[in-house]
């Protein structure tokens, strides 16, 4: 099988082949029910909420569920009607403030949670019309930016709103605490049931979450699910067939902003206090790492993407978990790299000869070597300590490492095939080197370097996501 | 009146520093039709690279050379850093996404920003660098027409961006790279057609508008002293700002947004309120784009079916 442009003639007539060719395991997981599917995610879920009173690990749980309505959410608006939309984290921003300005003592309000949620959560529906409005005036690349500015008003406004000056008065009014945030508020209260445990919040965005999928699923089968297929296809054809492009977009965007608005009350009834900073950029990048990696324009896809995208950075936490996941990650690449199992094995020797020949460099030339107590981090340092030489300044070393190896992946990718063997087994050892040295020890950056790496090599080999379709574009 | 004309001169130094981010955006724009998000962190990367070549040189405290002489050297040594970084980019992220999705080089756009961030963090370590330009550049130093003083810090930001700018619209009109670049602008298959080398064009873009970023790095350094590798998002995105206002993917449309921008944001701060300055700047943006989406110079977009 060539490399052919998908949707060439030669293309096409090789589809029977293609589909004959596939893996026995896709075959088989073709197969399985879609029910089955998502009944098997919601059991483990249900069974999970039964039987664990972990509260950290419920809380991760919890904030898998809030991601997934995010990125179902953002799922209507990008994957299936091909909005652009970067100002999507303001409307979950703007649910959490809402409820939080009606539940605390900022504004000195109490509302009821069965009236302040749908209450909150309508007027983030009608703020996401509003904001719609423009898109009926624009599209692509300008649309993205409207909402973009959109998303940074939003950041800005509740920044600012701490210290408002009216002319008729003295005193000035603080309406949002500005960058301070808004602590205490009332954590869920409805009809007398308080949610004081956070399991009672998992079952609720359990059901939530049920429904939400259901829903979506029905939805994408009907005209509308259609229609908004369609208009991201091409909105001109969709419009000369009949399809009133403007209406579509709009529900498609309101029904995105309804979410994110809904999940935002939740938040912060969950969290009890909000912090703007919450509610900028970084989350953004982090709804659309999910959609994107899963598969813009699939629901599974919008659910893998959610699970990798929390429960990564939280096993990476954990500096064992952390270190067997990049082991893990690190032979599954280079075994899918080499084809081979004897050439994976020839990879593996290397990298463990180009490990002894360092540290006999290294003590040649006199490099002081670190303590071990001083950088064995997890049980991966202890098995490697013997092997790996560590010099004291790990800063430096590291530093020249990280660039190092960022060189030696970009030469890679242009290299002859031949090249391509020699380079690999350096690239693991300095990939090795650069985790035990720095990496392990300074979880937060790593796992934003990794997030990013993700996202430009999924770009680049599997533009379409892990659920994703391939489009079929005729040329 | 004299309160007027020194919000005008912060808002002209302000927007010449903006135009030069915004340059890189409209450069890439035109001729890829990408939105570069990774530009802002270009910016701060040039930054720092003007400071360890301050450092490299004595510090601001020492300096072993002659000011004039270090300052350059800054500059040169940013605008090639950024320059050599934009082409890296260019050939690693945005390459191999040119028949893409459209969303594609987005997305790897916002990856390499997050690379670029976290890098920085990682090696030059989180606490703040300052340029410390007081110690080597006495603020004392200016012009003053009657009640307007003008430091010589900001006038030569303001001479400099002037003099970068010039240099770059005799490049883009005058040189062959330059012409290519704008037939490649205006019909990509007919340049590819007439036997224009497209890699090549493009690698020069993406040099020019990432060393044009790294300058303004420096001068944001010059200015405000402080760095960090968090500072190139606002800035990212008021350059963006700028050559959407101007037209995105016209060269002269950048330069007026720029300063238009620098001076909107400006005024809006010295008359209105320095708190809600920012959240007004945005405000005026989102409308002026419902009216007029391609922006002051820009050409309309037009679908041809």
């Amino acid at each position: 099988m060539s490399n052919l442009g998908i949707g060439t003639d030669e293309w096409v007539a090789q589809h029977e082949e293609r589909l004959a060719s596939q893996s026995p395991l896709k075959k088989l997981f073709a197969r399985i029910p879609l029910w089955a599917k998502w009944g098997s995610f919601f059991l483990i879920a249900f069974l999970f909420g039964m039987l664990s009173d972990n509260q950290y690990l419920l809380r991760v749980g919890v904030n898998l569920a809030l991601f997934i309505m995010l990125s179902y959410g953002l799922n209507i608006v990008v994957g299936y009607a091909g909005i652009l939309d970067l100002g999507y984290v303001a409307f979950y921003g703007f649910g959490a403030y809402g409820y939080a300005l009606l539940s605390s003592e900022q504004l000195g309000q109490h509302w009821p949670t069965y009236v302040t949620v749908p209450f909150i959560t309508i007027l983030t529906a009608i703020l996401g019309y509003l904001i719609s409005l423009p898109s009926r005036r624009l599209f692509g690349d300008y649309l993205a930016i409207v909402t973009l500015f959109f998303g940074q008003v939003f950041v800005q406004l509740v920044l600012a709103s701490d210290n408002i000056t009216f002319p008729w008065a003295d005193d000035y009014v603080d309406i949002t605490a500005g960058s301070n945030g808004i602590p205490g508020l009332d954590t869920f209260n409805l009809f007398g049931y308080i949610f004081d445990d956070i399991k009672d919040y998992y079952w609720l965005l359990m059901v939530i979450v049920l429904v939400l999928t259901v829903a979506i699923h029905r939805v994408s089968a009907t005209r509308i699910g259609r229609a908004w297929r369609t208009v991201r296809e091409d909105a001109l054809v969709s419009e000369v067939m009949g399809v009133s492009v403007k209406r579509v977009k709009t529900l498609a965007f309101v029904a995105g902003a309804t979410i994110a608005g809904f999940a935002g009350t939740i938040f912060a009834g969950m969290q009890t206090s909000v912090f703007i900073n919450g509610f900028d950029l970084p989350l953004m990048v982090m709804i659309y790492a999910a959609i994107i990696l899963g598969g813009s324009g699939s629901l599974a896809g919008a659910l893998i993407g959610a699970i990798i995208m929390t429960i990564l950075p939280e096993l990476l936490r954990v500096p064992n978990y952390g270190a067997i996941l990049f082991f893990v990650a690190l032979l599954l690449t280079f075994f899918v790299l080499s084809k081979k199992f004897s050439r994976f094995l020839i990879y593996v020797v290397s990298i463990i000869l180009i490990g002894f020949a360092f540290q006999l460099a290294m003590k040649a030339i006199g490099v002081t070597q670190a303590n071990a107590e001083d950088w064995v981090v997890g049980f991966t340092g202890d098995l490697l300590k013997n092997w790996l030489f560590v010099p004291e300044n790990r800063i430096l070393w590291g530093n020249f490492a990280f660039i190092l190896l960022l060189s030696l992946i970009a030469f890679f990718s242009i290299a002859k095939p031949i090249w391509k063997h020699v380079l690999l087994p350096f690239i693991g050892f300095t990939a090795i080197f650069l985790w035990e040295v720095r990496l392990i020890a300074d979880v937060s950056t790593t796992r934003q370097l990794i997030i990013g790496a993700m996202l430009v090599v999924l770009m680049i080999l599997r533009p379409q996501g892990l659920f994703g379709q391939t489009r079929v574009e005729i040329l | 009146m004299d309160y007027l004309g020194q919000q005008l001169i912060n808002g002209l130094t302000l927007g010449g520093v903006y135009a030069l981010i915004a340059l890189g955006y409209t450069l890439v724009y035109g001729v890829l039709q990408i939105l570069n998000f990774a530009h802002g962190d270009v910016y701060m990367i040039g930054a720092f690279l003007g400071f360890f070549a301050m450092t490299w040189l004595g510090g601001p405290l020492a300096p072993t050379v002659p000011v004039a002489l270090m300052l350059l050297v800054m500059f040169l040594i940013a605008m090639m850093g950024t320059g050599l970084l934009g082409i890296v980019i260019e050939r690693f992220a945005y390459r191999p996404l040119r028949n893409s999705t459209r969303i594609a080089p987005l997305i790897s756009a916002l990856g390499v920003s997050i690379l670029l961030q976290n890098g920085a963090l990682l090696i030059f370590s989180p606490s703040i660098r300052s340029y410390d330009t007081s110690s080597y550049i006495p603020s004392t130093l200016g012009f003053s027409v009657g009640e307007l003083t003008i430091d010589s810090v900001r006038l030569g930001v303001l001479v400099l961006s002037a003099v970068l700018m010039i240099l770059l619209t005799k490049w883009v009109n005058g040189t062959q790279v330059g012409r290519a670049m704008r037939a490649i602008a205006y019909d990509k298959d007919a340049a590819v057609m007439m036997g224009i080398d497209v890699d090549r064009v493009i690698r020069w873009t993406f040099f020019v508008g990432a060393a044009l970023a790294g300058a303004a790095g420096v001068m944001n350094g010059l200015l405000l002293r402080g760095v960090s590798s968090g500072m190139g998002l606002i800035p990212g995105l008021k350059g963006f700002t700028a050559a959407v206002i101007g037209g995105i993917g016209s060269v002269p449309g950048a330069m007026l947004g720029g300063l238009l921008l620098g001076v909107i944001e400006s005024l809006a701060q010295g008359y209105l309120s320095t708190n809600f300055a920012d959240t007004i700047t945005f405000i005026l943006l989102i409308t002026f784009m419902l009216f007029r989406p391609n922006g002051i110079l820009g050409r309309p977009m037009m679908v041809k079916v």
